[in-house]
């Protein structure tokens, strides 16, 4: 049995706008998925803002009724047996809200775990182990509210420990971390995987999903584009070569010659600090640099490398192209 | 067993909680002073001395009615900013059962009211704090706080779904004290208020207050305050169940 099944679920937002003639806009956010986590694995949905992973996660978690279509979690189904599901998940979610703040950490805990129905003699002793796991420990008895953000992020880990779910859900957990906060939290999340746990994370971050997924989904516009493990998507381009051109001021206009360009499979634009990096996928073996550059006449170009493609460009090319 | 477990647990959290915000206590403990004072001043001018125990106790009640109000719809305004809504329904127990205790601790909170309008009659006015029937007067309090518990509960179930609901507190602040008879008799307001008075669990939870302290049988008044507030509990816990499903429909949880 799959621990966590979604068959063509599918959420749709009403948006009503206007005072005497109203007017009801409908938005898609969820169209239709379809996906199967296995028990114990590490699975990824992958996808850029706005593409339908916090939707389809509290749709998961029974925040969110489904427009059509199912979901179960431990074969129990999120609308009709909705208590069931949610003493099976442990739900985490990205943010620092999320917390009594004029409480201690120490008495979120101790609040959550009487909602989850732990009994006394357990939460003392699962209290301090799972403040131990997620770095809070001594801090425990100060005022959310004087907490970092890393430290809320890691309280929200161990209030969705407390009662010891078989299934675990993380929407975007390492959003707004330092760099090294975030690397302990996917320690402590592949810790959660090889203890047996089923992990459902969310994530845009590629190299998180690459270092800590068994399987991804990526999802784009509310559809999931594909399904597979780092290395299945990466050989989707594997045939490819990556283009980066260093531009300074390259508007709009002169991007979108360069995705018409023939022989160009899709460009995508990372801001930097004062340029733009321009990454152009091509067929491997085109000889595409000169042609790139005259699309660019008149914008200042700096350097120019082609590389091999990585899981990024993998997920970049599934996100534009569809 | 677990159930009470869990109602304590969380009254005791919530009232902590509610504690920490010392500008709600402190509010919830200066406007009665001020009732009490005007009262006082009134009953007075009007040569009815023997009854001016009864207008601190008013002012003491009308305090408590004021903090559960607010307490209770801001309770959830509140887990909205502080984005505690969404975990707190994610979880299993039945959300009436995780808003019942915010409500009653709302009401609890009020009892900060009651004793420093005593004190300050006390003290300053000198009325003497004489209770006929003591026993009586401390369970009726009780029993009037549960019951403004599960009123809280009743109308903090429509701040689920709207956020805008705390214009409904505001409007019911006054019309309620008038209703339920603590600040006149309802033997002093017309004929056509009885019925609402009658249906509505303060009324009663006030009437055996006053009669506890100032002479009167207490009972039958803590007897349907009691009875009236599990009937409240029914429907506030269908329409919680009703209300946060209809959220969950409509994507509204998350909304602050």
């Amino acid at each position: 049995m799959a621990a966590i099944e979604a068959e063509n679920l599918r959420r749709t937002y009403k948006q009503t706008s206007g005072f005497l003639r109203r007017r009801t806009k409908t938005i898609e956010a969820v169209r239709g998925i379809d996906f199967a986590v296995d028990e114990g694995e590490l699975f990824g949905l992958l996808g850029p803002n706005g593409a339908g992973k916090t939707t389809t996660i509290k749709m998961l978690v029974t925040l969110l009724i489904p427009t059509s279509g199912t979901a179960r979690v431990l074969g129990s189904d999120v609308v009709d047996d909705a208590r069931t599901v949610r003493r099976k998940i442990g739900y985490v979610f990205g943010g620092d809200r999320g917390a009594y703040e004029r409480l201690s950490g120490l008495d979120n805990l101790r609040y959550f775990s009487e909602l989850y129905g732990v009994p006394p003699k357990v939460q003392k002793q699962r209290i301090p182990e799972l403040l131990e796991l997620v770095g809070l420990t001594g801090r425990e008895r100060e005022r959310v509210e004087g907490y970092s953000r890393g430290m809320r992020q890691r309280l929200h880990i161990a209030r969705g420990l407390l009662h010891d779910p078989p299934v675990i859900v993380l929407d975007e957990p390492t959003i707004g971390l330092d760099p090294v906060g975030a690397r302990e939290l996917r320690h402590t999340i592949a810790e959660l995987a090889r203890a047996g746990k089923t992990v459902l994370l969310t994530t845009h971050y590629m190299y998180e999903a690459d270092a800590l997924c068994d399987r991804i989904a990526v999802i784009a516009k509310g559809e999931i584009v594909a399904t597979g493990t780092p290395a299945h998507l990466k050989s989707a381009v594997a045939d490819r070569t990556v283009i980066e051109i260093e531009a300074y001021g390259a508007p709009e206009d002169a991007i979108r010659r360069l995705r018409d360009a023939p022989g160009v499979t899709s460009v995508a634009v990372e801001d930097r600090e004062h340029a733009q990096l321009l990454l152009v996928q091509a067929p491997q073996g085109s000889v595409l640099t000169q042609q790139l550059l005259g699309h660019l006449d008149g914008v200042r170009v700096g350097r120019v490398t082609a590389r091999e493609p990585t899981l990024e460009d993998a997920y970049v090319s599934l996100v534009t192209e569809n | 067993m677990r159930i009470a477990r869990l109602l304590a647990v969380c009254w005791w959290f919530q009232l902590k909680q509610m504690t920490k915000a010392g500008l709600f206590v402190f509010t919830s403990i200066i406007e009665p002073l001020i009732f009490a004072t005007l009262a006082y001043y009134l009953f007075k001018a009007g040569h009815r001395p023997g009854t001016l125990l009864y207008a601190a106790l008013s002012a003491g009640l009308m305090g408590i009615w004021t903090s559960t109000l607010f307490g209770s719809g801001g309770a959830i305004n509140f887990q909205r900013w502080q984005g505690v809504l969404e975990p707190l329904v994610a979880s299993p127990p039945p959300y009436a059962l995780i808003l019942f205790p915010q409500t009653l601790a709302a009401a609890s909170i009020g009892l900060y009211s009651l004793a420093s309008t005593l004190v300050w009659g006390r003290v300053i006015f000198g009325i003497p704090l004489h209770f006929v029937h003591p026993v009586a007067f401390a369970i009726s309090i009780v029993v009037t706080i549960v019951s403004l518990g599960v009123l809280g509960l009743v109308m903090g179930a429509s701040f689920i779904l709207y956020r805008e609901a705390n214009a409904l507190s505001n409007m019911l602040e006054f019309p309620i004290w008038i209703v339920t008879g603590v600040i006149v008799p309802l033997s002093l307001l017309p004929g056509w208020i009885h019925p609402l008075s009658w249906i509505l669990a303060p009324t009663w939870g006030y009437r055996a207050i006053h009669n506890a302290a100032l002479g009167g049988n207490p009972w039958p008044g803590i007897g349907i305050a009691l009875g009236l507030a599990a009937v409240y509990f029914v429907i506030g816990q269908a329409v919680v169940v009703a209300f946060e499903r209809r959220a969950r429909e409509r994507a509204t949880l998350s909304l602050v």
